[in-house]
C-alpha cells in the first residue's frame, strides 16, 4: 500500500477509482474541480476504465449520475455550494427512487456575496432529503468514505443515495500523506453492485408515475427514514470491515477522543475535528476534564451514541459551521431534541463559527471551551447559542 | 431483502384499463357497417386507444375501453363508421 | 426503409386501452407509434407533462416500456446517463426522451442543449401540442403566434420559437419534424433515428383538441390540414442535409398551399385573431419555408 501526498480532491479521485466507478459527470465548481479534472485525466489516460459526461449544469450532473446509476452501473457525481443547491431537486428523487450512488462535497459557504471558503451551509441544506450524509476529517479518511459509502450505499438494507463532505481548501486543496490501498484489497472489500432494480430495454417497469393510494406514498417516506436508522448498523459493519483490511478504523457513526471520564465534551465534524483534537488535549494538560465527539455521520444522526457518551457529562459544546437562520445551528438542533428526547437534560450550548469560511484554529477552539466552562462553572449565565467571531469576540 | 424495499419503491407495471372501463366516458359510440368495411387499417392505424383491431370480417371496436373520440369515423376513407349517440 | 402497415398490425399495442388520456389525444397517438418503431428497444424518460398522467395510477400503467419519470428539467441529461451506462454494459437499448414542448423549448432547454452538443446517444421526441396542457393550457415558447391560452388571453404576441433550426444548429446527425396524422412518416423517421449513434431529435407535431378548442375527431384533419396550408413543415436532415419529406413536398409551391384560414377558424384558440394577425402568420409561413429550402439541397 503506497503513500501517496494527495489533496483531499485527488484522495475523492483515488477512492472512486479504486471503487471502479463506471460513469462520472460532473460540472465543475471551485473548488471541487481538481476532484473531476483528476477523474479524467485517469480515464483519458486509459488507467480507469469508467466514461465521464461533461455536463451543462450540476442539476444535469446529478441527472445523469442517477440515470446511468437506474442503468445499473455505479454512478460518481461531485460538487460544492451553488451547485449542490442548483441540484437540490434531484436529491429528493435520487433517495426516492432508492437508486444507490455517491457524491462527493467540498463544503462551500453560499453567496451573496460570492465566497469560495468554507462552512457546511451546503451539506446542512441536505439533511432531510434522505440521503446518507458524512463529512470527513483529513484526507485519508475522504479517501477511504468514498469507498465505504460504495458499500453502505449498495448494501440492500440500505439502498440509499450517499454524500461525504470534506471541507473546501483545507482538504480539498492541502496535501496530506494518504495510504492508498490496492486495488486487490478494494475489491475484496467492496461485492459486486447492487441496486433494487435496473431500467433494461424489454422489461417494462415503470418508476415514479403518480400512485393510486397515498398512503403507499406516505409509507415510502417511512421506509426512506427507517432505512437510514437500519444504515447505522451498515456503517458500524462497513467501518469494522475496512478496519480489519486496512488497520483503519474511524468508530463508525461517531469517534469518541477521551470522552470516557471527561466532565465536558465539545462536538463537531469536518476538518476542525483535527483542531479539536489538539485543542481538546491542551486543555486536559491544563487540567481541563473534556472529551471530543467527532460527527462522522449526520444522517442518519447518531442519536444513540451520542446520547451513551453524553448523559453523564456536566454539560456538552456543539461547534457548528452554519447556522438554520432563525434557529439555531443544525447539529445543536439535532443533538439537543435527541438528547433531551432520551431523558438526559445536560445542559448544551452551540456555538456558531466559521461560518463564511472565517478561520478558526485549535487556540479559537481551547479559548471558546475554557470560556463556556468557567461561566458554567462559576454560576454566570452562559448564553445557549453563540456566535464567535474570533479574538475572543462573541456574539448572542 | 431486495424484495423488501421493492414494494415501497414507486414503481408499476403495464395493464390494460389504468383508468377503468373507459367506454363509459363515451357520449357517442362508432358504429362500423361491415359491408362498407374493406379492411384497410387506416381506424387501427389512427385510434389513440388502440381499442379497434382488424379481423376477416372487417373493423371490430372493443366498446369497453372505446372513448368515443371519433377518429376513426373521420378518416375511414369509404365511411363506413358513423358515430352514434350513446342513449 | 418501407413501412408496411400489415406488418405494423402485427405488433403488440405499447399504449394500452384504458389509459388516463383525453378522448382523441395526440400524445397517446404519438406514443403508440413509438412502440410501433421501436419495440422492445426503447427504454423511455418522461419529464413532467401529459404523458406522466396519461400513464395512469401506479402500481398499473399504460405504458409497456421501461420507464423513468424524471424532474421536469432533467429529461436529457438522465437519458445522457442512462446511454452511457448501456454502453458500459454492452446492453442494445435505445434510449427515448419523451418530452413536451414546456420540457423541450423551455425548462429543459439547456439539458437539451448539452445533451445534443455532446452528441449523447439519446432520442428526444419533442411532442409538441404548443402549450402547458398538463397544466392547463398555459403558454409555452411553442405555441404559436396569435394563439389564445389560459396566459395570453388575446392571443400570444411572439412568435413560435424555432427548435427544429435550433437543432440543425447543434450540427447533430438526425433532426426531423413529423406528425401524428402522418403516423408512416413517423415511424420511418423514429426506424432510420434509432439506427444513428448520437443525439437525434424529433419534433412532433401533436394538435390538442382540448387546448386548441377543437373535436377530439378532428385530432388527425387539423394535423394533415397543419401540413396542407404549409404551416408545419415535414423534413428531416441527416448530418445537416435537409430533405423536405414527401408529405410535405407539393407546398413548397406557394399556390399549393391551403388557405391558412382553413386550419386557424377550425381552432378556437384562433378566434382572437384578426386579418392584421392572419397576414403576419402568411409571412410566418412564407418565412419558414424559404429558411428551410436554403437548408435544402433541391
Amino acid at each position: 500500500m503506497p503513500i501517496k501526498f494527495l489533496t483531499g480532491n485527488y484522495s475523492v479521485a483515488w477512492g472512486v477509482r479504486l471503487s471502479r466507478v463506471k460513469v462520472v459527470a460532473a460540472y465543475p465548481i471551485t473548488p471541487q474541480t481538481t476532484m473531476v479534472e483528476k477523474l479524467a485525466e485517469f480515464i483519458d489516460n486509459g488507467e480507469m476504465d469508467a466514461k465521464m459526461i461533461r455536463v451543462d449544469s450540476e442539476f444535469a450532473a446529478l441527472a445523469a449520475t442517477w440515470g446511468a446509476a437506474a442503468g445499473g452501473v455505479r454512478s460518481f457525481t461531485a460538487t460544492s455550494s451553488h451547485g449542490l443547491l442548483y441540484m437540490h431537486e434531484m436529491l429528493w428523487w435520487v433517495a426516492g427512487s432508492r437508486i444507490p450512488l455517491v457524491m462527493a462535497i467540498a463544503t462551500r459557504t453560499i453567496g451573496p456575496p460570492w465566497n469560495i471558503w468554507t462552512d457546511h451551509s451546503d451539506l446542512m441544506d441536505q439533511r432531510d432529503t434522505g440521503w446518507l450524509i458524512m463529512m470527513a476529517e483529513h484526507n485519508q479518511e475522504v479517501l477511504d468514505s468514498i469507498i465505504q459509502l460504495y458499500r453502505i450505499t449498495e448494501d440492500p438494507r440500505v439502498f440509499l443515495p450517499g454524500m461525504v463532505g470534506l471541507d473546501a481548501f483545507i482538504l480539498t486543496h492541502t496535501t496530506e500523506p494518504v495510504d492508498v490501498p490496492d486495488q486487490e484489497l478494494v475489491d475484496d472489500y467492496l461485492p459486486e453492485r447492487r441496486q433494487p432494480y435496473v431500467m433494461k430495454a424489454g422489461e417494462p417497469l415503470i418508476m415514479g408515475g403518480v400512485r393510486k393510494d397515498l398512503r403507499e406514498n406516505n409509507l415510502m417516506r417511512w421506509h426512506i427514514h427507517v432505512s437510514l436508522l437500519k444504515a447505522k448498523e451498515v456503517i458500524n459493519e462497513a467501518d469494522k470491515a475496512w478496519g480489519k483490511l486496512t488497520g483503519r478504523y474511524y468508530g463508525g457513526l461517531i469517534e469518541k477522543y477521551r470522552c470516557d471520564d471527561a466532565k465536558y465534551v465539545i462536538m463537531g465534524m469536518g476538518a476542525w475535528v483535527g483542531d479539536m483534537r489538539e485543542a481538546v488535549d491542551n486543555l486536559r494538560d491544563e487540567g481541563y476534564s473534556v472529551g471530543l465527539i467527532k460527527v462522522r455521520f449526520v444522517r442518519p444522526f447518531p442519536s444513540d451514541e451520542i446520547f451513551e457518551a453524553v448523559k453523564s457529562c456536566k454539560a456538552v459544546i456543539v461547534f457548528d459551521r452554519s447556522v438554520s437562520a432563525g434557529s439555531a445551528g443544525p447539529l445543536y438542533l439535532d443533538t439537543s431534541a435527541h438528547i433531551h428526547a432520551r431523558g438526559a437534560l445536560v445542559p448544551i450550548y452551540n456555538v456558531l463559527a466559521g461560518i463564511t469560511g472565517i478561520d478558526v484554529t485549535k487556540d479559537d477552539i481551547a479559548s471558546v471551551t475554557r470560556k463556556v466552562i468557567n461561566d458554567f462553572e462559576s454560576g454566570r449565565e452562559v448564553p445557549k447559542v453563540m456566535w464567535y467571531f474570533g479574538g475572543g469576540e462573541f456574539w448572542p | 431483502m431486495s424484495e423488501e424495499v421493492l414494494k415501497y419503491i414507486p414503481l408499476a407495471k403495464p395493464a390494460i384499463g389504468v383508468s377503468g372501463k373507459t367506454g363509459t366516458w363515451r357520449v357517442e359510440r362508432p358504429v362500423v357497417d361491415l359491408n362498407k368495411c374493406v379492411k384497410c387499417g387506416q381506424c387501427w392505424l389512427y385510434c389513440p386507444e388502440s381499442v379497434i383491431t382488424i379481423d376477416e370480417d372487417g373493423a371490430k371496436i372493443d366498446y369497453d375501453y372505446c372513448k368515443g373520440c371519433g377518429i376513426c369515423s373521420k378518416v375511414c376513407p369509404v365511411g363506413a363508421i358513423k358515430m352514434v349517440p350513446e342513449r | 426503409m418501407a413501412v408496411n402497415i400489415r406488418e405494423l398490425m402485427k405488433i403488440k399495442p405499447y399504449v394500452l386501452p384504458g389509459n388516463a388520456s383525453c378522448p382523441g389525444c395526440p400524445e397517446a397517438l404519438g406514443l403508440k407509434y413509438v412502440g410501433m418503431a421501436l419495440g422492445d428497444r426503447a427504454i423511455l424518460v418522461i419529464p413532467a407533462g401529459c404523458s406522466s398522467i396519461i400513464q395512469g395510477l401506479a402500481p398499473k400503467c399504460a405504458f409497456v416500456f421501461p420507464l423513468l419519470n424524471v424532474p421536469f428539467a432533467s429529461a436529457d441529461s438522465v437519458a445522457s446517463g442512462l446511454a452511457a451506462a448501456k454502453e458500459v454494459l454492452g446492453e442494445d437499448a435505445v434510449i427515448v426522451v419523451w418530452a413536451g414542448d414546456g420540457a423541450t423549448a423551455d425548462i429543459g432547454f439547456g439539458g437539451l442543449s448539452g445533451a445534443a452538443e455532446r452528441n449523447d446517444n439519446v432520442i428526444h421526441i419533442c411532442v409538441d401540442n404548443e402549450a402547458y396542457m398538463n397544466t392547463g393550457i398555459q403558454r409555452s415558447s411553442l405555441t404559436p403566434y396569435g394563439a389564445w391560452t389560459t396566459t395570453t388571453w388575446r392571443g400570444k404576441r411572439e412568435g413560435k420559437k424555432e427548435l427544429p433550426l435550433i437543432m440543425l444548429m447543434h450540427k447533430i446527425p438526425y433532426v426531423a419534424t413529423a406528425s401524428v396524422a402522418y403516423p408512416i412518416d413517423f415511424i420511418q423517421k423514429l426506424r432510420r433515428a434509432a439506427s444513428i449513434k448520437g443525439f437525434k431529435y424529433i419534433h412532433l407535431h401533436a394538435p390538442c383538441p382540448v387546448g386548441w378548442r377543437f373535436n377530439p375527431s378532428d385530432t388527425v384533419l387539423m394535423g394533415r390540414l397543419a401540413v396542407e396550408t404549409g404551416m408545419w413543415i415535414l423534413f428531416e436532415a441527416i448530418n445537416g442535409k435537409v430533405r423536405i419529406s414527401p408529405p410535405s413536398l407539393p407546398y413548397r409551391d406557394k399556390s399549393k398551399r391551403k388557405d391558412i384560414r382553413e386550419y386557424l377558424r377550425r381552432q378556437g384558440r384562433f378566434r382572437t385573431l384578426s386579418e392584421e394577425d392572419i397576414k403576419v402568420m402568411e409571412r410566418m409561413i412564407d418565412e419558414a419555408w424559404e429558411t428551410i429550402l436554403k437548408f435544402s439541397e433541391e
